[in-house]
């Protein structure tokens, strides 16, 4: 048989034949500068001599990775769930296995392994429906209107799915920030949809201004339909906690122009600066009063991916849909049930993230202990972080207010600027490849998020454990200087 | 020594990966602790919740090749043809985006046969694919006829742009499982028509465990097949091939483990398809152990393997339960994974299915009964 990778001019599939909306996709935060850092670890491990001794992987929103530790309480209740025999063991605490017992009655055959309804297990709905009444001070929450999905990504794809139609003029174009989170711009590039870009105000730490909003959508309007705003927050790369305020301003406006809202609030429990808080576009919306809260269509997204548990590899998620029209609830319900079903194990998750041990259990103080400390130490970094990059002349660090990602600006010089030209590279990846193979750091650049035309910046994790953080800072320290003398 | 299944064994292996402090005392077995720890090595940080490589963890998709060249009796696989997704589904999805051009004037089409699981249906919808049906023979036991598939095509190239062909083997929810000669003509046919193959092979895993434990059918993947095949058909025919934990011996639908193997593609669109298979996160890392597991069941040496080589002489529900879904479609549990008196055996059905369904099951295990018995006795 050919090996993949053969010319073979008779193909059914070719560049030509193949789905040209494939060609589009990309994917920074996984592109050609991991690929290379994974290369360089090889290398590393066969014995090549290079200027450091290990990759220090700061591009990807992985904790665990990282070092971060899972939360004992969430793990010992997903043991018991796959391995029931552990029931009958005094190691574990009771409210570990009550919690366990209940999971498991929920599953089809009293098992992970088995198949749930494609909507997600309804005693998980429901208990993210409570989670969510109590985090927004009461405001009902109907669990049909929680889809449990895998990871928060699937549920943003599939919305955008239901979204996406028309041709031409009539083409549904979706508003997202730039920089974002390219997801965003991989799933519209799939879709055939139009990215309608508004820009974040690096000057304000990255703040959403409406004016922004209302140029880029008279700008959009005419080469295509307008139908949806989306917006990270707290955001992604950039950090920044939005207010009150601005939230109230975004809810406004999409209503006034008739906007579908997708609010992407994976970080909602990563908030670190003095004054910032998390607002709930949820929340809010039902505190404008029923103007607002009976007309606005919203969708927000959560997972357990980030916050305090950091289980990217569970890929458990949710998403709430507010003020759906009902035939339209009706084909999402249909469109989830391709996939099948999230992973059970996911959904266990997520049950128990949103059902943690009380005040009165067992389990209780070192749940909150290492709930606090994980968070207290990223608040730690993302200050620490801030507060060294501002250091070195040439790059500018606005406050991490939250999330786990710093996205500082870099001033190049010309002569790098053209260097990288030349090689046909982005400038901020031409100077992003250096630092991984002069330091071997490996950051994502942040023509990967989009920037401003003639800006460059590179996205970083706040996520290395403290010391070997402080030595990452030092580096890029040392690696900027030395590459602005380079290029001067 | 207290007598575990594989089901035990593998539940023992996720609970050890879930909660590692298990790994540091004598809860579990010595070759449950050293599969978890070598599992747990692969992952960043030492953790499951960890991301993995998009594709899946280098070391599983390794084990997968090789679970598969087994399986074809020593037809080479590569790992880098390999990509593990959240259940077969979702890597089904992802080669139906690659294929379909959903902007094109003319739709892309689909063969797929009837009858067929609705979910695949809607997802084609979605894709804005034509759907292309072509018709199992319900008379010779729901096999696939050739003809048919000519009909099928030359009728359909009058509105859309038919570029692949969708088998279901064995079939879903047929249960129908295709020799070896209807494998050939099949790919004979796609090589002349210029079709892509798309192979959803998720129960063959069942019938591949059957024969691994002595039973004298013939196992034939689309790969195998095409591997024997004269070499302008073999070396030309772009396959996919799907499978999964979901069916298998274990059944683990719920963990969502699947992969696909690509057979032949142009090297430039493997380049894509390879973007496509990481843009979206990784696989769910359960998944990929149970993927591990069921590629790579314990080995004789093993502590546990002991109870694996009891199931070789086969359990007679066992034996019972792999026949009656082969013959039949239908699938229930043995009696000997819930525990039951000695020499005494037992069937396990979900009486919760719909009542028209439950007659129709009843009545194909009553025939199946009847010929089990003639034939084994």
């Amino acid at each position: 048989m050919a090996q993949n990778g053969c010319e073979h001019s008779e193909r059914v599939l070719t560049m030509d034949t193949m789905n040209p909306n494939v060609k589009r996709v990309e994917y920074a935060v996984r592109g050609p500068i991991v690929q290379r850092a994974v290369q360089i670890e090889r290398e590393l491990n066969m014995g090549i001599k290079k200027p450091f001794t290990e990759v220090i992987k700061a591009n990807i929103g992985d904790c665990h990775a990282m070092g971060q530790k899972p939360i004992t309480f969430f793990r010992q209740v997903l043991a018991l769930c796959s391995y029931p025999d552990l029931l009958e063991d005094s190691k574990f605490p009771e409210d570990a296995k009550s919690r366990a017992r209940r999971i498991l009655q929920a599953c089809g055959g009293g098992s992970l392994g088995a198949y749930s309804i494609s909507q997600g297990i309804e005693m998980i709905r429901q208990d993210v429906a409570r989670y969510i009444e109590r985090r927004d001070g009461g405001i009902t929450c109907d669990p049909d209107n929680i889809y449990l999905s895998t990871g928060a990504s699937d549920g943003i794809v599939t919305m955008l799915k239901l979204l996406v139609s028309g041709e031409g003029v009539s083409r549904t174009g979706v508003m997202i920030s730039i920089p974002q989170y390219p997801l965003y711009s991989a799933a519209l590039a799939d879709l055939g949809a139009v990215q309608i870009s508004y820009y974040l105000d690096e000057d304000n730490c990255w703040s959403l201004d409406i004016n922004e909003l209302r140029r880029a959508l008279q700008e959009a309007k005419k080469h295509c339909s307008p139908q949806a705003l989306c917006i990270i927050n707290p955001g992604n790369p950039t950090g920044q906690v939005q207010s009150r305020q601005c939230i109230e301003d975004v809810i406004r406006f999409a209503a006034a122009e008739k906007l579908f809202l997708m609010a992407d609030e994976v970080y909602q429990d990563n908030v670190y600066a003095e004054g910032s808080k998390f607002h709930s576009f949820k929340k809010v919306l039902f505190e404008m009063g029923p103007e607002y809260s009976e007309k606005v269509e919203l969708a927000s997204f959560h997972s357990t991916s980030k916050c305090y548990m950091g289980e990217c590899g569970f890929r458990g998620g949710y998403m709430e849909v507010i003020n759906l029209d009902p035939e339209v609830k009706f084909q999402l319900t249909k469109l989830v049930s391709v996939r099948l079903c999230p992973p059970v194990p996911g959904q266990a998750l997520l049950d128990v993230v949103v059902n943690p041990p009380q005040p009165d259990e067992p389990s209780y103080d070192t749940f909150i202990k290492e709930r606090t400390d994980t968070l207290a130490t990223l608040a730690e970094k993302a200050s620490m972080t801030q507060e060294i990059l501002n250091q070195v002349p040439g790059i500018k660090c606005n406050p991490v207010q939250g999330a786990m990602y710093t996205f500082p600006r870099i001033h190049l010089p010309q002569k790098a600027i053209l260097e990288a030209k030349e090689k046909g590279q982005a400038p901020d990846m031409f100077y992003c490849m250096k630092l991984l193979e002069e330091k071997g750091i490996c950051l994502v650049p942040g023509s990967g998020f989009g920037q401003r035309d003639g800006t460059y910046h590179f996205r970083m994790t706040i996520l290395p454990p403290v010391e070997k953080l402080k030595i990452v800072l030092a580096k890029i320290k040392e690696f900027h200087q030395h590459f602005v003398e380079q290029y001067s | 020594m207290k007598s575990q299944s594989p089901q035990i064994i593998e539940n023992q292996v996720l609970a050890g990966c879930l909660y590692p402090a298990l790994l540091e005392d004598d809860s579990l077995p010595l070759d449950v602790k050293q599969r978890a720890e070598s599992l747990l090595r692969e992952c960043d940080g030492g953790s499951i919740g960890s991301y993995t490589e998009s594709g899946g963890i280098a070391k599983i998709k390794h084990c997968v090749s090789q679970f598969i060249t087994r399986r074809d009796r020593g037809v080479p696989s590569s790992p880098d043809n390999i990509f593990i997704k959240s259940g077969s589904q979702t890597a089904l999805m992802i080669m139906l985006k690659l294929l379909i051009r959903s902007e094109d004037s003319c739709r892309t089409g689909v063969l797929i046969p009837v009858p067929t699981y609705a979910t695949f249906t809607l997802a084609l919808e979605e894709q804005g694919a034509a759907i292309i049906p072509y018709h199992l023979c319900e008379e010779e036991g729901w096999t696939l006829q050739v003809e048919e598939l000519h009909r099928a095509l030359q009728e359909a190239r009058k509105i859309c742009n038919p570029v692949a062909l969708y088998i279901c083997n064995p079939g879903n929810p047929t249960g129908h499982l295709q020799g070896r000669k209807s494998i050939e003509e099949v790919i004979r046919f796609a090589a002349e028509e210029r079709l892509f193959i798309l192979a959803d092979e998720v129960s063959l895993s069942q019938v591949y465990q059957s024969c691994v434990y002595g039973d004298d059918t013939e196992f034939y993947s689309y790969k195998k097949v095409l591997s024997e095949m004269d070499s302008n058909i073999s070396s030309t025919v772009e396959l996919a091939s799907f499978n999964s934990v979901s069916k298998g011996f274990m059944g683990e639908c719920g963990f969502r483990g699947g992969y696909v193997e690509l057979v032949n593609l142009d090297p430039a669109v493997m380049k894509h398809a390879h973007t496509l298979f990481s843009t979206r996160s990784c696989p769910p890392v359960v998944g990929q152990i149970a993927l591990d597991l069921m590629a790579d069941p314990p080995k004789p040496g093993d502590p546990s393997f002991s109870t694996f080589s009891e199931k070789r002489q086969m359990e007679p529900d066992m034996l019972y339960c792999l026949h009656l879904l082969e013959e039949t479609g239908l699938h229930v549990r043995p009696g000997c994974e819930y525990g039951q008196r000695k020499d005494s055996h037992h069937i396990r059905l979900f009486v919760g299915t719909q009542e028209k369904i439950m007659e129709e099951a009843l009545q194909r295990l009553k025939t199946f009964h009847m010929r089990f018995m003639k034939e084994f006795s």
